[in-house]
């Protein structure tokens, strides 16, 4: 904040004259007559502004922070008079992600958590040890009996919880954890250190009275905040940089729980009653109130943008089907895996504007539905987007693409955004072209159906799309086809357990098929192999001695799943 | 994707007042305070995009100017063009811009409006997104051209030039074959008409290209297109426009010497975005004409926003824009924030509840208590007397804004010269320390006013001055007597000057005689020791006393005037003061919410069961809070299982604090749903992704201090 110096600068012009002795004293007397007016308190006060004024240093550094001040005293306004929302936390505490210091701290919690409530848990107390005791523990005994015992020791003796037995860490982990301990426990002293200045700091800004605060102060705050900074950078490093990772190594196999696929899933959900239903419906209420003003700020050109906790579609398609049934009105289902910009384009030509054909790109499309928005005032089209921010349109040509659509007068937008990050998809030009209004609706409801197209981990889902895809494809091909594909996932599943497994070579592979009678020269096979190709059934890659190499990109399960299959049709 | 689709289109701008109407309780003033809301906005619509064009007035006619000598060189093909040819120097306008992006656009259709109006019809405004290679960039060029050609001309060349556009291939000879024509078509054309175009226009006048973002554009496109375009400067007259937001310095840094030396630069300045935001407040907030007004807090949050955010004057605007909508959709007495004119006929048009809800208002409250009793009783009951009340009242609430603006410039007039600004620089930041509270109370006033009584004359003097023709160009009444004051002060200071001047006869021969003397340290301190001495005797001079006596006038206007809106009575009507809903739909913070939702769901969820004393959560928040609140323990890398187990603990534990740990031994697939639900969710959210690094482990996205 770099202030033009005005009318000062221009009036400090230089001049070197000879002063006598008369002029310094009457300049001197000046200073006395202001003060004789005044008392004595506010003298001492006048003196020190003046002398500091003139010697001008290190002033801008206290400007500094008492802008800082009012920046933050006005941003944090919220915290008088609080409307219901939970935005009167302060930065650090949103940021402050924690980081870990041991590597059971999740079962500590957990225990701790299902303790809190009622004190009298004791069946608990025996149960949940136990059960940890399940845990693979053989690998972890590569520590010294000593050294272990001692720990053991320690852990009993300081905490209640029975879990932190858990605990036996082999060296390299109790290393490690020292460390971390250490960093943490300095950390702590410094945010100490730092509270205390910034108590201190506060002050400043209602000085003048008060003493001036002498610039060592600032620079130390500031020093201790870099300090903290780049001890977070290093720490930051510290766990990213080595692969070794301080988890246990059970594998959800090992539990012998079979995995869900999405219906299961689906149906247990349904089953399990969604806590708290009443409050939801409530919170969901409140929003409700919202819906007209949201109409009204559309209208008046502003886009809206809904954030906070919990899927927001219910909401937006009450908004619809409440106020928007007598207006056009397009929906898209950001969250849907294969939506792209250009379809949302298309639907608008095609569906809204009636137009046949074809553009070559989407900003030809965006020009032509920007001059028939502006050449027809009489159109209007209100567009819903759940999920802005989805994996598909979060690109920043898309956005900007979704943006300028936006601006346009006759189109509202109002969307929903749910990622923490979704903030940073937009630059400044993008926001002033959306022109938001965000609203903060949490709602807490479960996102059934933005989850649903997720690849979850614990999910068995990717396998059933591509299982249908699988078979869907090959029952429209010829038998020698099938056959040839078959033989393909045989030898790979046959390899499942060999991780380099580069794939089944060619000239391998055309000897199995003239065995098994499929093909008769090795050109049929290779345009069997550019259909299989084609439909992405097979990737073909060369290795290092140039030989070619096939592999279906499919997981194990999902290939015997799918050979169980056509054994049974066969 | 969904599609819905009706048969009949509504036109919705007359139905549009109803989205107001379920606001509050009553329904009566809707329509009116929507459509005070919606001519208030146009008047400041309008104000701003008056002061946006005189602002840019002077950079314009600076541009034009250029432009029309770039191409009078063409014209007249004078010895320097022709020595220009040879080195193939392209005229080129860098307009540096500042940092306000967003700002750009409105400046470069004035721009290209002013231009094509003046000077020639063949304008061709880029930016960089068009633009992503020379073919596109020559294609998107010329489309642009034989666009505004079409304008230009009639309609009857509108078919040919438009087949030729559909087939035309995008190249430089092309273009200028383009031009050669529509020149030569201009010259063939009836001497009537070409009077009148040439009136407008020269003969040929020169093809502007305008780059919006310089600093977006890839270097290759932009040198291709300078070098080529250099090679064809003698047969097409063209003039290049570059939008810098930076700091010319880019334009060397994007390109290399050999190509910025085919380039004649002219640097062009346009005024910095806190003077346009100045103005803007001077002339939206500083004044009388509107009788919205914002509060100190909404207005400190627009500034802030502006300073620490964008330095978008568009912004601001808006953000005024959603004050006054918020302001007259919720707060239903905001009909009577109207012109003074207005005022009585809507008073006296008011219903019961108003009148009831003008008896609500706090400062209105305050305003009875003060009241002798029997008046209380017929403000309290009487509608009519209240409205005529409230009427006087308004009145007075607009005298005071007419003397509030006046006098706060006067006081300006005197911070703004003090050394270190104890009130602030600028007028907008007085005009809020002057809003929050009583300005003489706090300490920076006391300051300043310590400064002023050290002023010297001929300082004190000009702004003695100032003020005089502030308070004489105000609109407020009461100023005759303050200004006759000063005027008072201010020959009285004359005076002074001519009774000092014959003083300074003899002060003047002394000094000549200690000019002749020597100054040595041992004196001046002899000197100062014997004043010491005298001090306490002295008197002050006739000119300190004078100057004491025009702050302490000051400081009384100061304090008479200045009082804060919040003290006066009935200033809900027209001042917005929500900064909180204001700062919420402009300077959102989803994260801080989602933390919000997540670490404390009593916050939204009003549950008793949920209530939990500092920091933690219950184990029975939802599952989403207690997956989110285990994931937080661990480090970069999750274990499912481990994170599974722990959740199921808690889990169970809360929904049946003393059940049979037989059941438990596998985790309850319902459990497990829900683990699966949950963690679906986080990665929604962005806190986990799935990763391959080892088998059922999900990294962790976020990262923070212990």
């Amino acid at each position: 904040m770099s202030r033009p110096e005005g009318t000062r600068s221009a009036r400090r012009s230089l001049q070197v004259k000879f002063v006598p002795d008369e002029d310094v004293l009457r300049h001197i007397a000046d200073d006395a007559g202001t003060k004789v007016r005044k008392d004595k308190a506010q003298l001492s006060v006048s003196v020190k502004r003046f002398v500091k004024k003139l010697e001008n240093i290190s002033d801008n550094e206290a400007q500094e922070i008492l802008e800082e001040k009012n920046y933050v005293a006005a941003l944090g306004i919220c915290a008088q008079d609080s409307v219901g929302n939970g935005s009167n936390i302060s930065g650090g505490e949103v940021y402050s992600f924690q980081t870990p210091k041991r590597s059971n701290k999740m079962a500590e919690l957990a225990s701790e958590l299902a303790q809190t409530p009622e004190k009298n848990v004791a069946p608990d107390h025996s149960r949940c040890p136990e059960k940890m005791a399940k845990t693979p523990q053989s690998k972890r005994s590569s520590s010294t009996k000593v050294q272990q015992r001692n720990k053991k020791k320690e852990f009993v003796s300081t905490t209640p919880y029975r879990l932190r037995k858990r605990l036996t860490a082999p060296d390299p982990y109790l290393e490690s954890e020292s460390e971390y301990s250490a960093s943490c426990s300095e950390e702590e002293d410094e945010e100490d250190k730092k509270e205390v200045s910034t108590v201190s700091d506060q002050k400043t800004p209602a000085k003048t009275k008060a003493a001036y605060t002498p610039p060592p102060r600032n620079s130390l705050t500031k020093k201790i905040k870099e300090q903290k900074m780049s001890n977070l950078v290093e720490e930051y490093f510290e766990a990213h940089s080595s692969s070794k990772v301080l988890t246990s190594d059970r594998t959800l196999q090992k539990l012998r729980k079979r995995r869900f696929n999405q219906q299961t899933l689906h149906d247990l959900l349904k089953n399990a009653p969604l806590a708290y239903a009443a409050e939801i419906r409530d919170l969901n209420q409140q929003h409700e109130t919202l819906f007209s003003k949201w109409m009204l700020q559309l209208h008046l050109g502003f886009n809206i943008v809904l954030y906070g906790l919990g899927s927001k579609r219910d909401l937006l398609e009450k908004f619809r089907t409440s106020l928007l049934q007598d207006s056009v009105h397009l929906v898209v289902n950001g969250y849907f895996p294969s939506i792209t910009v250009r379809s949302i384009l298309n639907s608008i030509t095609e569906e809204v504007l009636d137009h046949i054909g074809t553009f070559r790109s989407p900003l030809d499309q965006l020009e032509f539905i920007s001059k028939r928005f502006k050449e027809d005032s009489s159109l209007e089209l209100y567009v819903l987007i759940h999920n802005l921010d989805s994996q598909m349109l979060r690109g920043e040509r898309s956005q900007q693409i979704l943006a300028q659509l936006s601006s346009l007068p006759s189109i509202y937008l109002i969307a929903s955004i749910d990622h923490i990050n979704a903030p940073l998809m937009w630059d400044q030009a993008k926001l002033s072209l959306y022109n938001w209004l965000w609203y903060e609706t949490t709602t807490f409801n479960p996102y059934v159906e933005e989850t649903s197209y997720e690849n979850s981990l614990l999910v068995q889902q990717s396998g059933s799309l591509a299982l249908s895809s699988l078979t869907h494809v090959l029952h429209s091909l010829t038998l020698n086809a099938r056959g040839i594909f078959r033989l393909l996932a045989q030898r790979q599943l046959e390899k499942k357990d060999s991780p380099s497994y580069p794939g089944l070579s060619f000239q391998d592979f055309y000897q199995q098929c003239r065995e098994a009678f499929l093909v008769n020269s090795d050109l049929t096979l290779r345009a069997q192999l550019t259909e299989f190709r084609d439909h992405k059934l097979i990737r073909t890659k060369r290795g290092a001695d140039g030989v070619e190499y096939l592999l279906i990109p499919v997981d194990d399960s999902t290939l015997t799943d799918f050979l169980e299959k056509e054994d049974e049709d066969v | 994707m969904k599609m819905e689709r009706c048969l009949s289109f509504v036109i919705y701008r007359p139905v549009l007042d109803h989205y107001f109407r379920s606001t509050s309780n009553d329904s009566e003033d809707t329509v009116l305070r929507f459509i005070t809301c919606q001519s208030l906005w146009s008047q400041i619509k309008s104000e701003t995009e008056q002061i946006q064009e005189d602002m840019n007035k002077q950079l314009l006619d600076n541009l034009v100017s250029f432009l029309s000598r770039s191409h009078s060189d063409f014209q007249e093909k004078t010895t320097e063009w022709t020595s220009r040819m040879k080195f193939r120097e392209i005229p080129t306008a860098a307009l540096v811009l500042g940092v306000n992006v967003t700002d750009h656009d409105l400046t470069f259709r004035g721009l290209s409006d002013v231009l094509q109006n003046n000077i020639t019809p063949y304008v061709a405004l880029l930016e960089a997104k068009d633009c992503p290679g020379i073919k596109n960039l020559m294609q998107k060029l010329m489309g642009q051209l034989m666009n505004c050609d079409i304008d230009v001309d009639s309609l009857e060349d509108e078919d040919c030039v438009q087949v030729s556009q559909n087939k035309i291939r995008c190249s430089m000879p092309s273009l200028i074959s383009w031009y050669e024509s529509v020149t030569k078509k201009t010259d063939s054309e009836t001497p009537s008409e070409k009077r009148n175009s040439s009136s407008r226009h020269w003969q040929s006048p020169p093809v502007v290209v305008v780059f919006k973002d310089m600093e977006s554009f890839t270097t290759k496109v932009l040198q291709d297109f300078i070098v080529i375009s250099s090679q064809h400067i003698h047969e097409l007259p063209l003039v290049l426009i570059f939008g810098i937001a930076t700091s010319p310095m880019i334009i060397h840094r994007l390109l290399p010497h050999s190509v910025s030396s085919l380039l004649c630069i002219e640097l062009f300045q346009s005024l910095s975005c806190k003077e346009h935001l100045s103005t803007i407040i001077d002339k939206l907030l500083l004044t009388s004409h509107f009788p919205f007004k914002l509060g100190e807090k909404v207005l400190q949050v627009l500034i802030n926003i502006f300073l620490y955010h964008d330095f978008s004057v568009q912004n601001f605007i808006k953000g005024f824009q959603l004050c006054i909508v918020e302001h007259f959709y919720s707060q239903p007495l905001s009909v009577l924030c109207c012109h003074l004119v207005d005022i009585k006929k809507r008073v006296y048009s008011l219903s019961h509840d108003q009148c009831e809800n003008i008896r609500r208002l706090p400062s209105f409250r305050r305003y009875v208590e003060k009241q002798e009793s029997g008046k209380q009783i017929e403000l309290l009951t009487n509608d009519s007397f209240l409205k005529e009340e409230t009427e006087k009242l308004l009145e007075d609430l607009h005298v005071y804004h007419e003397n509030y603006v006046s006098i706060l410039r006067c006081l300006h007039v005197f911070t703004s010269s003090l050394p270190k600004y104890p009130l602030g620089k600028q007028i907008r930041e007085l005009h809020c320390a002057c809003l929050e509270n009583q300005v003489w109370e706090t300490n920076e006033y006391e300051s300043s006013l310590q400064l002023a009584r050290m002023l010297n004359k001929t300082d004190l003097v000009t702004m003695l001055q100032q003020c005089v023709e502030i308070l004489v160009s105000s609109s407020g009444k009461e100023f005759d007597k303050t200004v006759k004051h000063l005027k008072e002060f201010l020959t009285q200071f004359q005076n002074l000057e001519a009774s000092e001047a014959s003083q300074e006869q003899d002060v003047s021969v002394s000094s000549q005689k200690e000019l002749q003397k020597k100054t040595d340290l041992y004196h001046l301190q002899k000197t100062l020791l014997e004043l010491k001495e005298s001090r306490r005797s002295k008197k002050l001079t006739k000119f300190e006393m004078l100057r004491f006596e025009v702050v302490d006038y000051i400081d009384r206007l100061v304090r008479k005037y200045l009082v804060p809106a919040g003290d006066r009575t009935l200033h809900e009507i027209v001042y917005f003061n929500a900064a909180t809903v204001l700062r919420g739909h402009l300077n959102a913070a989803p994260r801080t919410a989602l933390h919000t939702a997540l670490n404390n769901p009593h916050w939204y969820l009003k549950n008793e069961a949920l209530k939990c004393d500092g920091g933690g959560i219950s184990n029975k928040a939802p599952d989403i809070c207690i997956v989110y609140k285990l994931h937080l323990e661990c480090g970069r890398l999750i274990n499912l299982v481990d994170w599974l187990e722990a959740f199921s603990t808690v889990v169970t534990a809360a929904e049946e604090p003393n059940g049979d740990a037989a059941s438990s031994d596998q985790v309850d697939d319902i459990i497990h749903a829900r683990f699966i639900r949950a963690v679906s969710e986080l990665e929604l959210l962005g806190f986990i992704k799935p990763s391959k690094q080892k088998t059922d482990h999900v990294a962790r996205l976020t990262w923070g201090g212990c």
